[in-house]
């Protein structure tokens, strides 16, 4: 159950090996945070996040999820409950890839299948999710989705594409549990160094992962509906989304 | 047909809402139905005065207990008098005072059930004389899902004490009788006095407590350097008709509020400067020594009272109450708690501090011999957490624990520290509720049914 401070006894991570997933579980783990569960793609990386967190007190289950399969979505939702005992506290949704855009362009599979990752089977994994919070009359969704979902680059548009179409989707979902008593919130990244953004160039107002972490965190203890990393990017990203696109283009990052 | 809705739950704190059925049974069969018809996660609910979760169940069952309110009278011989458990203390006194009675012990508010007095065995000013509220109950009625038990001191003594402060975890308290205390007046009798620092407070309490029967002191835990834990002590007795001038009336009923905070305030209306100088202005307005100012019983026992809802004015994010108690031995955990909130800049409403006498044989009862601290500390200041968890520990350390009733943020790792007689309790509760049919977000939280 969650404590005044907002603080879970329980999560399951959908993407379980992301990195700044993994820094806030860590976070979480420190505090109340006794139960884990990690669905993960890859279920000896998933194992390997797992023993970083057992390090720290946490009772952690891992359980595989094939996000290119949209209609496994449900049962991996299942069994991420019962692996928690019945209820959890906070659902943390982090499956994604960046992709490389170059290799995007003219690539149909390649283009469908970041869509199904990024934003159709974390759509089906909330649909399955909303009986069940509002069943246990109590819970706490937290979506990754990105800066980028604002506006899209030359350079990333299919991943800003994929991730615009779950936040509108989180948003949105977040208004139907509403009256349940659910709390939903989005959480907004910039650039964060990570193995995802590995080689890419850093725009402004990047941060490291254990940084963003710490902003999120705090932000989960909020009632803000998006959580931005580093916050000041609220205010940055309120004036570029106006700014003209040929100025846009030429931006950094 | 039981009335029946869906709410949105949380305690006096404004914090961890939680959804759950309401359920509004009228009668010790009505609650064995609703037990039975439940699937789980079942739990008795008052007027919601607990800060934290003990009156919430998410996805579960929630009974309210305003339904179960029928009164006997008192009876002149013994001034017992048999209530349904949703009665409040308010409405007992209302009837209560002008017969000459009064509750035998009375925590900040009237604004409590009996149910939930029960369930948190509360305590008041007068705990170093007169002990704790279950050590006025005669007998209770109990409704658990293996059935209905009357239960006392001398009947299964065992499900009797571990309804003591057991929060509402043994079952539904459905009717309980109470011993009242005769009263002559709705005065009571007042001397104040004024400490500059908290040894001197604390050194006062020890010698002079015995002789009175209420005792309360507030103090300040925002002030800085040697003047943290400045406090004003107010101790006194119900008046005697004599000691009460000719006209002023001799049993008044407890007034209605006054005022009434409208709507939850603005974020951050209560920082540590505002409760800063809040602190200052309600230090210096206390008189510095006075002695056998006659006082209404509202204005001494419920001063709160005269405003409704005031816990709005905490703002969105609610806040929470930390009450610990410590043994006498550990009487330095007082001052260093003090400290380290002030150094950490945690702020805190004036602070209350109490000595408590002998606790009882309740399983989960709060109250054992030492002092108590109860601070109100406004949501907002995550690092408060932290803080907190580091006076737990020393608090456990100590043989001292928190107050259930008032927890909202305790680790269930200190528990059985805390609570010894734990695992006594959760045999009892497992005797009259195999099936755990019976459970809260608190009992959840801290895992008190194992």
């Amino acid at each position: 159950m969650r404590d005044a401070f907002g603080q879970p006894q329980s999560v399951m991570v959908l993407g379980g090996t992301s990195e700044i997933a993994l820094c806030v579980v860590s976070k979480l783990a420190m505090a109340r945070c006794k139960k884990v569960v990690l669905a993960v793609r890859n279920t000896q990386a998933g194992e390997e996040v797992a023993e970083t967190l057992r390090a720290l007190g946490a009772d952690v289950s891992v359980i595989a999820m094939e996000s290119t399969k949209p209609e496994t979505a449900a049962g991996t939702i299942a069994a991420g409950f019962e692996a928690a005992g019945g209820h959890l506290d906070l659902i943390v949704i982090a499956a994604a890839i960046l992709g490389e855009q170059d290799d995007l362009d003219d690539d149909p599979g390649a283009t469908a299948e970041l869509f199904t990752i990024n934003t159709t089977w974390p759509a089906a994994a909330m649909a399955a999710l909303r009986p069940r919070l509002i069943a246990q009359g109590s819970g706490h969704v937290a979506v990754f989705s990105s800066v980028a979902a604002l506006r899209p680059r030359r350079s990333l548009y299919t991943y800003s594409a994929s991730k615009a179409g779950l936040d509108t989707f989180t948003t949105g979902w977040a208004e139907s549990v509403r009256d349940a008593g659910i709390k939903v919130q989005i959480i907004r990244p910039g650039f964060v160094h990570s193995k995802m953004t590995t080689g890419k160039d850093a725009p402004p107002f990047s941060t490291d992962a254990d940084q963003a972490a710490e902003t999120i965190v705090a932000g989960l203890a909020s009632n803000s509906h998006v959580i931005w990393s580093p916050s000041i990017l609220q205010w940055v990203f309120m004036m570029l989304v106006h700014v003209p696109q040929a100025l846009w283009r030429k931006m950094p990052g | 047909m039981i009335p029946s809705s869906q709410g949105t739950l949380t305690g006096w704190g404004n914090t961890a809402p939680s959804r759950a059925t309401i359920k509004r049974p009228r009668n010790a069969s009505e609650v064995s139905e609703v037990i039975g018809s439940a699937a789980h996660h079942v739990i008795a609910r008052g007027l919601g005065r607990s800060y934290g979760d003990p009156a919430q169940s998410a996805g579960g069952t929630v009974i309210d207990n305003r339904g179960l309110g029928q009164r006997s009278i008192i009876d002149p011989d013994t001034g017992t008098i048999t209530l349904g458990a949703g009665v409040s203390l308010d409405e007992l006194l209302r009837e209560a005072i002008p017969a000459g009675y009064f509750v035998p012990v009375t925590p900040g508010t009237r604004q409590v059930t009996l149910g939930g007095a029960i369930a948190a065995d509360i305590h008041g000013k007068n705990h170093h004389v007169d002990g704790s509220f279950m050590d006025h109950i005669e007998a209770l009625t109990l409704v658990t899902p293996s059935g209905t038990f009357t239960i006392s001191p001398t009947q299964d003594s065992e499900l009797f004490w571990a309804t003591a402060g057991g929060m509402g975890l043994s079952g539904v308290i459905v009717e309980a009788t109470l011993r009242l205390i005769p009263i002559e007046t709705s005065s009571v009798l007042v001397d104040t006095e004024r400490f500059e620092d908290i040894d001197a407070l604390m050194d006062a309490m020890v010698t002079g407590d015995h002789h009175y029967r209420y005792s309360v002191a507030w103090v300040d835990c925002m002030a800085k350097g040697a003047r943290l834990g400045r406090g004003v002590l107010t101790r006194g007795d119900h008046a005697s008709a004599d000691q009460v001038p000719l006209d002023k009336p001799r049993l008044q009923p407890p007034g209605s509020p006054k005022l009434a905070i409208p709507f939850t305030a603005p974020k951050g209306l209560l920082n540590k400067y505002s409760i800063a100088a809040f602190n200052e202005a309600w230090f210096r307005k206390a008189p510095k020594h006075k002695d056998g100012e006659v006082q209404s019983l509202s204005t001494f026992f419920h001063p709160l009272d005269g405003v409704s809802m005031w816990n709005r004015l905490h703002g969105p994010r609610g806040f929470l109450q930390y009450q610990f108690v410590v043994p006498d031995a550990a009487s330095h955990i007082v001052p260093q708690a003090m400290a380290l909130l002030s150094r950490r800049s945690v702020p805190s409403f004036l602070a209350v501090l109490k000595r408590f006498g002998k606790g009882n044989s309740g399983l989960l009862s709060f109250p054992t011999a030492g002092w108590t601290l109860a601070l109100d500390i406004p949501l907002g200041a995550g690092h408060a957490s932290a803080v907190l968890d580091e006076l737990d520990e020393l608090i456990a350390e100590a043989g001292g624990r928190i107050y259930l009733a008032k927890d909202s943020r305790l680790s269930p790792h200190l528990i059985p520290t805390m609570y010894p007689k734990l695992e006594q309790f959760q045999a009892v509760c497992d005797r009259v509720d195999p099936g755990q049919k019976l459970g809260s977000d608190l009992s959840r939280r801290l895992n008190l049914r194992g």
